[in-house]
């Protein structure tokens, strides 16, 4: 039997899609981007096979295009994501999500005595390592690396 | 610099820090002076530290200003369950600067950031204490004339000692090399040495006093907590080789200084106390004019 090349998350005509976000993590990666709060057509598949990363998933926009310092944003929980712009069903560029020097609002710092522990108070950390990596607390200067990073 | 808050010694410039210092001495010449009159310094101590309050609010009335504020959280609003943020805000509202100390890290920057007033930072948790460096910077040039290019030995906790840490970061501005005296478990952090490494500055790690501590200009002694050891035949076994006695000294150098930032409890030998190489009382009364020299610079009055 021949095998069709189907997709299992139906082509858009304008708009982005991101791919290879790790499955576990693609409600994160819906949270941080706004996804809940807007307008536009999206279309997700998760649990998808993935040779790299085991379990995938992806989402595509429809008519929504992200700026560098908004999709970057996502390096913490989908460091391998793979952007495609499409226009008229073409992908017309590639972009791949850079670790931002500063990241604001997303992790959550380890020290359990640093005050953004205790109040509330939006998280900010600047980052130290891209490689693995390392937040510096804004507040108490402590360092957060990747094995004790926890996603807000 | 006015109108600026001070939380972390890396937040001012080296001649920011300069320029402090260089206002201290003008304070400890004459340290009585009205130039505080008619302002208003809030105290927040949200956990008792008698000595930095003490000497904040010496500062203050030297300096003719008056001081709200509370020495200990349960005689404040915070008992009743108020958030800083809420302290903060109306305390900005009510004084024209404000100095906290804070046991939750990180406290100080937070109250810094919704103040409308200049903040100090009198201690956040295990995190940060500039006033504390900042006298140490002061006593350490005031001894020896300079900042430059000095031996400094650090003893004792060196690994959750806050005051070490700033000093040794402060100190690596002026091409300082550094001698660690630790136990094993109390050893300075690989975090900290990897900053001095990619500064290039030396620094050396010893387990006990040898005769190395003649080469030292500064010996900057802590003290080393039982609570600190998760084995107490550990502490048994270290707690009397970090002891410095009058008889250590013999060898050392003329200009050599000891410091600590106090309370002292066995480290330094009583029998140190009498020799004039001993500073830490006058160490202390240095923080007077530091603070007062802080005080003014950030709210601009100098």
């Amino acid at each position: 039997m021949k095998e069709a090349k189907q997709m299992v998350v139906s082509a858009i005509q304008n708009g982005t899609v991101i791919d290879h976000i790790p499955a576990k993590n693609l409600f994160k990666v819906i949270q941080i981007l706004g996804l809940d709060r807007i307008d536009s057509q999206i279309t997700f598949g998760t649990n998808l096979e993935s040779k790299k990363l085991g379990k995938k998933a992806i989402i595509k926009i429809s008519g929504k295009f992200f700026a560098d310092a908004d999709i970057n944003r996502i390096a913490l929980v989908a460091p391998d994501a793979k952007l495609n712009i499409i226009k008229d069903y073409e992908v017309v560029e590639k972009k791949v999500v850079e670790v931002p020097d500063n990241i604001v609002g997303i992790a959550k710092c380890v020290n359990p005595k640093c005050i953004t522990n205790f109040e509330q108070v939006t998280t900010r950390f600047k980052v130290v390592s891209k490689k693995n990596v390392a937040l510096k607390c804004h507040y108490c200067e402590k360092i957060t690396n990747q094995e004790n990073m926890q996603i807000i | 610099m006015k109108n600026r808050s001070l939380v972390s010694i890396d937040d001012f410039s080296t001649k920011e820090i300069i320029n402090i210092l260089d206002l201290a001495e003008e304070f400890e010449k004459q340290p009585v002076r009205k130039l505080l009159e008619g302002k208003v310094i809030a105290t927040l101590f949200f956990e008792p530290s008698t000595r930095t309050r003490l000497s904040f609010e010496s500062a203050i009335n030297r300096l003719g200003g008056k001081i709200v504020g509370f020495s200990d959280s349960s005689s404040s609003s915070v008992s009743k369950g108020e958030t800083l943020h809420d302290t903060i805000k109306m305390v900005s509202s009510y004084s024209d600067l404000i100095v906290i100390r804070h046991p939750v890290e990180g406290s100080a920057r937070f109250a810094s950031e919704i103040s409308t007033v200049p903040v100090i930072n009198a201690g956040d948790g295990a995190n940060q204490h500039p006033t504390q460096t900042m006298l140490d910077l002061y006593s350490i040039r005031k001894t020896q004339g300079t900042l430059n290019n000095l031996n400094i030995f650090m003893v004792g906790d060196l690994k959750y000692g806050r005051t070490v840490h700033s000093l040794m970061m402060a100190m690596s501005r002026w091409n300082a090399t550094f001698n660690f005296i630790a136990p094993e478990e109390l050893k300075m952090p690989d975090e900290f040495k990897l900053y001095l490494d990619n500064l290039g500055l030396k620094y050396y790690e010893h387990s006990d006093f040898t005769d190395i501590i003649s080469k030292a200009d500064i010996i900057y002694m802590t003290r080393v907590q039982k609570e600190r050891f998760s084995d107490p035949m550990e502490y048994e076994k270290v707690k009397n080789v970090y002891v410095l006695r009058n008889s250590m000294l013999k060898n050392t150098k003329s200009n050599m200084r000891i410091l600590h930032p106090l309370p002292r409890v066995n480290e330094i030998h009583t029998d140190v106390d009498a020799n004039p190489k001993a500073y830490y009382f006058e160490q202390a009364l240095n923080g007077v004019f530091t603070r007062q020299a802080i005080l003014c610079t950030l709210l601009g009055i100098k």
